[in-house]
């Protein structure tokens, strides 16, 4: 099951956000949320602090509502399996600008390190393709960002990356906690008013 | 059951024209006969995106994610589809989103299913325990204002509003299979 080699998850995602500045970026709950913070705050930034399952299903929303700008979806495999079957509500959309990134560890890293199912049997790309979304892909080495790049950038079809990323705890860094500033920050960023 | 061939209420036609009015271009469901007409015309509509939900929670972070990019979304749902959604509904108290939905009821008027009564009977309570503010249409007459408040509502004060459509507007469910 498990690969022989594994990526370092705050240098993939610092490689993948520096390459892509205008992408729109939805964190899931918990080390997800601290790459991406860790890899630089960026307005474009809409941190998740919880709603665990929910961080596709708000990427799509998103994507489908900000067709001209990539949408990146980087959360982790605890997450996304809670919320599986929105991969079959993303697969019958497939916006042409959505990424779904998933630093897959195999474990629930923020409660003690269990074992999840995609270290105990669960093929994430072979369900993601099965729900419909056929550029679905793996990696295990961090070269591979350029391939997930190459993607947001041609924005030519909904992406699933499941990416193999050790599993270490890196130093907690911690994104702002306020949601209605996160969300009011999000939203000047595109030029949208307040109601 | 026959799905299809039978007039259209004018209620559900109400419904569909206020969202139109009210400037919604998602519309996310998990769908009930109540709802037939409205995810109808979503689909044969291109000015809005109709997205299929696997289970309702998923609709309540579209929305957020919608809102996030400047788009208002309506989810529609079943009564029993609250009791799904209730972990969600954090997101929205937590980031103060404007929700909207329309919840079609079961379990509380000559219903046939005892499996329907549970949630049904709960599903207000359940909405307001998460602070959602619920509103009620339960004649023909009365949906189109009560749905247009309910818009207003979220998307004019940020409000996050549950409109139930009571199960008599929707009547009796014919159960015999032909």
């Amino acid at each position: 099951m498990t690969p022989p080699q594994r990526i370092d998850r705050r240098a993939f995602v610092a490689r993948l956000l520096a390459a892509v500045p205008d992408a729109l970026v939805v964190t899931g709950l918990g080390s997800a949320s601290y790459d991406v913070f860790a890899a630089g705050d960026r307005d474009g930034n809409y941190y998740l602090w919880g709603a665990m399952g929910g961080a596709a299903s708000l990427g799509l929303g998103l994507a489908l509502a900000q067709p001209d700008r990539p949408v990146v979806v980087i959360t982790g495999d605890g997450e996304q399996l809670m919320g599986i079957g929105s991969l079959a509500t993303v697969g019958v959309k497939q916006p042409r600008n959505l990424t779904l990134v998933v630093l897959d560890n195999g474990h629930f890293g923020e409660t003690g390190m269990q074992q999840s199912h995609s270290s105990l049997g669960t093929d994430l790309v072979a369900v993601a393709r099965g729900f419909g979304i056929p550029d679905a892909l793996s990696m295990d080495h961090i070269d591979g960002c350029d391939d997930v790049v190459q993607r947001i950038r041609a924005g030519a079809g909904t992406a699933f990356v499941q990416v193999f990323i050790e599993a270490s705890e890196p130093p907690r860094a911690l994104p702002p906690r306020d949601g209605p500033f996160i969300k009011n920050r999000f939203r000047a960023a595109l030029g949208l008013q307040p109601f | 059951m026959t799905a299809s061939a039978k007039p259209v209420p004018d209620w559900q036609k109400d419904i569909f024209r206020v969202l139109k009015e009210g400037g919604i271009h998602q519309i996310a469901y998990v769908p009930d006969a109540g709802h037939a007409h409205v995810i109808r015309s979503a689909i044969a509509d291109p000015a809005i995106q109709d997205v299929v939900l696997t289970t309702e929670e998923e609709g309540v972070a579209l929305s957020c994610g919608a809102w996030l990019g400047g788009q208002r979304c309506a989810v529609l749902m079943q009564s029993s589809g609250v009791g799904n959604c209730v972990n969600m509904f954090s997101l929205l108290q937590a980031a103060d989103f404007p929700f909207f939905t329309l919840v079609t009821m079961r379990g509380e008027y000559a219903e046939f299913n005892p499996w329907q009564g549970p949630m049904g009977k709960k599903t207000q309570a359940a909405l307001e325990l998460m602070g959602i503010h619920v509103l009620r249409a339960s004649e023909p007459a009365e949906v189109a204002e009560i749905v247009s408040a309910g818009l207003d509502a979220a998307f004019e004060a940020g409000e996050k509003v549950a409109v139930l459509l009571s199960q008599s507007l929707i009547g009796r469910k014919k159960w015999e299979r032909h």
